[in-house]
């Protein structure tokens, strides 16, 4: 049992801090822009085929360097190229262009890389079992993913609260016309933010890859997620989106590892029926058959019940 | 408009809709005829909520899914013989699922509209396609569920086995389903979905409830959504998690959007040319979904207001007489634009072409060959600064167009 839990909560660990990653750049570019990027867990899907591309070439550590920079960049073309011209006709057209993004990236990725998945691997510097405990092995990668998701957490706290263009960046967020006055350039700020919240999405695709397959859906498995996250941290909320990234992240990989369902229910009830009952799906219904749809289960009572998130501001 | 150019709109669009198999009558176009059907009544659902309510949904899929369901299970039933009714109805039974769900649905989640909203309709658009695939015996798992529809009392002899009896049945639920969401727009709901969308606060000020408002606009476009899941059932007899899922609900926004969503005929327009481009353009080039894609993108970018949109554009020109003047211009960017964009297609084509030669515009281009390459980029590069160029003319034939006349004219 403990052996259990203790894995669920490395495994936990592991996906709620790499949807952090994802998540980190998106509740920025959010509080910046006031849209929620649609496009962005396709940003981690060019991560992880451009990695994939290089590693082919120059090794996975030249990926993990130079893949995120070209997604960067790509992510600063599309707001400087799309996004801001879309800016001027609305919110609503701007979240539907990202979509369209979102949907021509994946073609995109067909197109260039095919539909196939990619035999994307980790170095074997990495494939060694980090430690065994209980006779099961915790591999070293993902120790590699625990370590560089928290470097890069503590690197951009560091960036955004203490260094000067971390406070410029906030002043822009509240107050762009003021910081414009100041004779900063708000735009390129703006552009900046984008670009490295894509490239955020980037590391996270390049570290994720080999994890979690790389194939043209990959965007699609995380992407809605990601949005549930953003919005049951509180929209614009870094803190909110680190406390919902890892609560989402253990509890899917909780909820995997059990083994109890309403069998269980109806049993400590001593109720029991029979298998021809019409609703026997419901009765039959276990905990890890439901982890997929637990995140969206709580997006809609965190939206019902409070709407501006876990430690989203009041909205105006 | 007056009374009788109004109804002979209506009637016009009727004859055209009776009228169209018998002038394509083979297999591929009654059947493209029929997709087209259900695209129209779910693109116009759609259009009650994000063109005429401001709601953005990306989870639109679940009334259409959810109502298709129910009519597959109402098949079944006349099938087994635990109902009996004619299948004429059975729209309407997807149409009252679809409704039933927009009911509890948007109980909660039309208390605001943009992000909040985009958001719980997501959330719940994941939620019932992943619940779609626990409970099996409703949903049948993966491989969804299926009917007969050749089943229950017959209609004047017909038993509706063919797909062009299909055809006339849709097309007389699709005008049924255009007039009523073309009156609903015409009552005081929906003149209120408008005035909330472009400013609840106001809305509210002279007596509105905006959330009340906007759940009014949402249950009547569950009930759209889900004809048009009940046409869907009638037309393929099975139905699977797809029509639930994330992918039909971002194809009925591309509909809409491309169409044109400020116009009521705009969804129409967007439904008929994403069923074209489906039907037609998948079978000369697998990459059709990568065109969609760059359209759609393109559309969002230059044409906000959609296809739609861009022929109303010529409205105040026509009025004035000036159309004529546009002609010239429009044939001087827009035939290097389409062979930028030819070009284009060529090289997209090519370089993913596994055949020898390429067939493209009755050319016989051989992939292989240096030469060809570099002549087609020539090309693109040649008709793209063209279409730079003559971009300025155009505008300021626009502008001539619609300026009102000069004093040199007084």
């Amino acid at each position: 049992m403990l052996e259990v839990f203790i894995f669920a909560t490395l495994n936990g660990l592991v996906t709620g801090l790499l949807l952090f990653m994802l998540a980190s750049g998106l509740t920025l570019i959010f509080s910046m822009m006031g849209v929620l990027n649609f496009a962005h867990a396709s940003f981690y899907m060019l991560g992880a085929y451009f990695a994939y591309s290089i590693s082919q070439y120059m090794g996975f550590w030249a990926g993990l360097l130079f893949a995120p920079i070209i997604v960067g960049v790509l992510g600063a073309g599309v707001e400087r190229y799309g996004l801001r011209r879309v800016h001027q006709l609305g919110h609503v057209a701007e979240l539907v262009f990202t979509f369209g993004m979102a949907f021509l990236i994946e073609e995109s990725i067909s197109f260039f890389w095919g539909t196939d998945t990619k035999n994307y691997r980790y170095p074997d510097i990495l494939n060694f079992p980090l430690f065994t405990l209980f006779g099961q092995e915790f591999s070293a990668y993902r120790g590699f993913m625990i370590g560089i998701s928290i470097a890069i957490f503590i690197g951009l706290y560091y960036v955004l609260t203490r260094s000067r263009i971390g406070i410029i960046i906030q002043a822009a967020i509240t107050h762009p016309h003021t910081v414009a006055n100041l004779g900063h350039n708000v735009p390129l700020i703006f552009m900046g933010v984008f670009g490295v919240g894509t490239a955020l999405a980037g590391v996270a695709g390049v570290i994720a890859g080999p994890v979690l397959t790389t194939f043209p859906g990959m965007a699609a498995v995380l992407g809605s997620i990601v949005f549930v996250i953003v919005v049951i941290g509180g929209l614009g909320s870094l803190a909110g989106a680190f406390i919902a990234a890892l609560l989402i992240g253990l509890l899917q990989s909780y909820a995997i590892a059990s083994d109890v369902g309403v069998p269980d229910l109806l049993n400590l009830l001593g109720l029991s029926f029979e298998r021809s009952h019409p609703l026997n799906d419901l009765w039959t219904l276990t905990l890890p058959q439901v982890a997929p749809i637990l995140p969206f289960l709580l997006l809609v009572l965190v939206l019902i019940f409070r709407p501006t998130g876990l430690l989203g501001k009041r909205e105006q | 408009m007056s009374m009788v150019k109004k109804l002979s709109v209506w009637i016009g669009y009727l004859v055209v809709l009776l009228i169209l198999p018998r002038l394509f009558d083979s297999i591929l176009a009654i059947s493209i005829l029929n997709q087209m059907a259900i695209g129209i009544v779910f693109a116009l659902s759609y259009n009650m909520l994000l063109g005429q309510g401001g709601m953005l949904s990306f989870g639109h899929a679940v009334y259409f899914g959810l109502g298709g369901f129910m009519a597959v299970h109402a098949l079944i039933m006349i099938e087994s013989e635990t109902a009996y009714f004619s299948i004429l109805l059975i729209p309407l039974i997807g149409g009252a699922f679809g409704l039933i769900a927009a009911i509890f649905i948007g109980s909660f989640s039309t208390h605001k509209a943009g992000t909040v909203f985009a958001m719980i309709s997501l959330g719940i658009g994941e939620l019932i396609a992943a619940s779609s695939l626990i409970f099996v015996s409703f949903f049948g798992g993966e491989a969804g569920i299926s009917g007969d529809r050749t089943f229950g009392p017959l209609f004047f002899g017909v038993d509706f086995a063919q797909d062009l009896e299909i055809y006339y049945l849709s097309a007389v639920w699709v005008f049924i389903a255009t007039v009523f969401m073309y009156l609903f727009t015409q009552t005081p709901s929906g003149r209120m979905a408008n005035a909330v969308r472009d400013n609840p606060e106001r809305a509210e000020f002279i007596g509105y409830s905006a959330r009340r408002v906007r759940f009014i606009s949402f249950c009547a476009s569950g009930l759209f959504a889900g004809i048009a899941g009940g046409l869907f059932a009638l037309n393929y007899e099975f139905i699977t998690d797809e029509s639930l899922n994330a992918i039909t609900s971002g194809r009925v926004l591309l509909m809409a959007y491309i169409g044109g969503l400020g116009y009521f005929i705009g969804p129409i327009v967007g439904a008929v040319i994403l069923t074209l481009m489906n039907s037609l353009l998948s079978n000369y080039s697998d990459l059709w979904l990568l065109y969609l894609g760059i359209m759609f993108v393109l559309t969002v970018m230059f044409l906000p207001r959609g296809f739609a949109g861009f022929i109303m554009m010529h409205q105040v020109v026509w009025l004035r007489g000036n159309l004529k003047s546009l002609i010239l211009p429009y044939l001087i960017t827009g035939i290097p634009a389409a062979i930028f964009t030819s070009a284009c297609i060529a090289l997209v084509e090519m370089s993913h072409l596994e055949e020898e030669v390429f067939h493209y515009l009755g050319l016989e281009l051989d992939p292989s060959a240096t030469l060809t390459w570099i002549i087609t980029i020539a090309i693109a590069a040649g008709s793209f600064y063209a279409t730079r160029r003559s971009v300025g003319q155009l505008s300021d034939a626009w502008e001539s167009a619609n300026s009102f006349p000069d004093s040199e004219d007084r």
